[in-house]
């Protein structure tokens, strides 16, 4: 966060000119993923490229948030590779994921309900990349969290909490960021000004991966969709080319 | 017979001191990291022990010893977290418990075996036995101020690291919700250990006073433990300043009931404990 401009810059171009610009930024690779003996992801395979806007649909219990949990580290037992930025993850701790590159902002939002505002923030640059986007942008994003800075995050709104779960992500300069059901138990305005950044957070180059259960709305903003049932993928492509009675049935597979 | 009894409570006061050095590791362990430290006096008991080795066999300076040994207490705090309790921490309640009280018998067992049951006093030298006059009656022993003008130091210190800088607040983050912790991308075995290792720290501060203050022998850790455990729970879990005032209450309770019979003393610091603990189960100062 300490970044000047100028390396924030040379860091772009670098990106641009990164020598597998061409190869996507994210590939899951015949991705299955266990609790145990079930399997709540069965052989996926899913791309995701820098600056592009992908959304997962599909009814509860459909592997969603499994996949999020495999991608960050957290998942039981995987079988399958997931690659990111040339490298395979099979191995790697949470921690170096995270400081990779790859930011969740997790269902339920996991905030630290003790901590201030600042804090929980800071902890997302902390964990991260250590560079690029600073406090003074998230809170250029979300004005009311300067406000609310010295505040614990349990004194926050439900909306206001999901503005911090945000920031903490951004703040970790993520690659890839990885959305879990942003807009859960939130009032439509709330989730409407949380959707409205996601173009700005495309436009920094970052890959963003949705998972939701509200098609209309993550239909709306993504490039491309997966829709998974029963830890299948069971329709891909991108939302303007497939008519929405052919979604839902996929969605509910029927 | 009101300046009598004023130097007793000043007395306490200065006791409370000692109490709240044991007792403010303990408060970190049970108030933040949220497991019962059985071994925590033994532990304490184990740091004197090593100080005696290396005064009176080695022939180093108290002070010097005490620099020397608070790298070890760290290393040996975070080691202890990061390869014993890390392990059953996050299961039942009594796993931690029982680890705990398996380590503390280890702890008295190893002692006994390598220095004999003796009870044991490191020389202080001359601040042990000087003291201040200030007149009517009231006389201040220039150790027990030293000791209780540490442990204020130490409580501000740790208030410090724990409520004003990261480390504190990765720390007070992996307390919050391990699982969240961990889902961020928190290194939350390390942030504990760490923070054990800090807990160890003050072990063996405390282990430095208290080893010039009072006798100390392999089973001295258990009666030190509970001192310190009313201590935390009467000032409150998580708050460091509440146990250096549950410290002091204690000590002043015990420092009076000595006043009216010696066999008193210890009881009548429990008996405040229990009373308070009954008013206020939460404590006097929770976070």
């Amino acid at each position: 966060m300490r970044a000047s401009r100028k390396s924030i810059s040379a860091q772009r171009e670098m990106r641009v000119t990164s020598a597998n610009s061409h190869a996507p930024l994210l590939s899951v690779e015949r991705l299955s993923v266990f609790y145990d003996q079930f399997r709540a992801v069965d052989a996926i395979d899913l791309t995701v490229g820098a600056g592009e806007i992908v959304s997962i649909i599909g009814a509860n219990g459909a592997g969603k948030s499994s996949l999020l949990k495999a991608i960050i580290g957290q998942a039981d037992r995987i079988e399958g590779t997931i690659r990111y930025d040339g490298e395979d993850l099979a191995g790697r701790t949470t921690p170096e994921i995270v400081a990779k590159g790859i930011a969740l902002v997790p269902e339920g939002r996991r905030l630290f309900p003790s901590l201030s505002v600042e804090e929980n923030l800071h902890i997302g640059w902390e964990v991260g990349r250590r560079q690029g986007l600073g406090l003074s942008e998230v809170f250029d994003f979300f004005p009311v969290l300067k406000e609310r800075r010295r505040q614990k995050a349990r004194e926050l709104s439900g909306g206001q909490q999901q503005m911090v779960a945000f920031g903490r992500a951004l703040l970790a300069d993520p690659k890839l960021l990885l959305c879990d059901e942003i807009s859960l138990g939130l009032a439509p305005v709330i989730v409407d000004s949380l959707y409205q950044l996601i173009p700005a957070i495309k436009q920094r180059g970052i890959g963003i991966l949705i998972v939701e259960q509200d098609i209309t709305r993550s239909l709306a903003v993504a490039d491309r969709f997966y829709c998974l049932l029963e830890g299948k993928v069971t329709l891909a492509g991108r939302p303007g080319e497939t008519s929405r009675d052919v979604v839902m049935q996929h969605y509910f597979g029927l | 017979m009101a300046g009598a009894l004023a130097n007793q409570i000043i007395q306490g006061i200065l006791l409370g001191g000692l109490y709240a050095l044991f007792a403010v590791g303990l408060s970190l362990s049970v108030g933040v990291m949220r497991f019962v430290n059985i071994a925590h006096g033994d532990l304490i008991v184990l740091v004197s022990f090593l100080l005696l080795s290396l005064t009176t066999k080695l022939g180093v300076p108290l002070v010097l010893a005490t620099v020397i040994v608070l790298p070890v207490t760290f290393a040996g705090g975070y080691l202890l977290q990061r390869l014993l309790l890390q392990r059953v921490l996050g299961q039942s309640v009594l796993s931690i418990v029982l680890v705990t009280f398996g380590l503390s018998v280890i702890v008295q067992n190893a002692l006994q075996g390598t220095y004999g049951a003796d009870t044991r006093l490191i020389p202080g030298g001359a601040i042990v036995t000087a003291t201040i006059h200030l007149g009517g009656g009231i006389n201040i022993g220039v150790l027990p101020l030293v000791i209780f003008m540490s442990a204020v130091a130490l409580v501000f210190a740790l208030d410090l690291v724990l409520y004003r800088t990261r480390l504190g607040a990765r720390i007070r983050a992996v307390s919050d919700n391990v699982a969240s912790a961990n889902l961020v991308g928190l290194k939350s075995a390390h942030i504990y250990a760490v923070a054990m290792g800090i807990v160890g720290v003050t072990m063996g501060i405390s282990a430095a006073f208290m080893s010039v203050w009072t006798n100390f022998d392999p089973t001295s850790g258990p009666s030190r433990l509970l001192v310190a455990f009313e201590a935390v729970v009467l000032g409150g879990l998580g708050s460091l300043w509440g146990t250096l005032a549950g410290g002091i209450i204690v000590g002043v309770a015990q420092s009076i009931g000595a006043q009216f019979d010696a066999g008193w003393q210890l009881l009548a610091g429990h008996l405040v404990f229990l009373a308070v603990f009954l008013i206020r189960p939460q404590g006097l100062f929770p976070k």
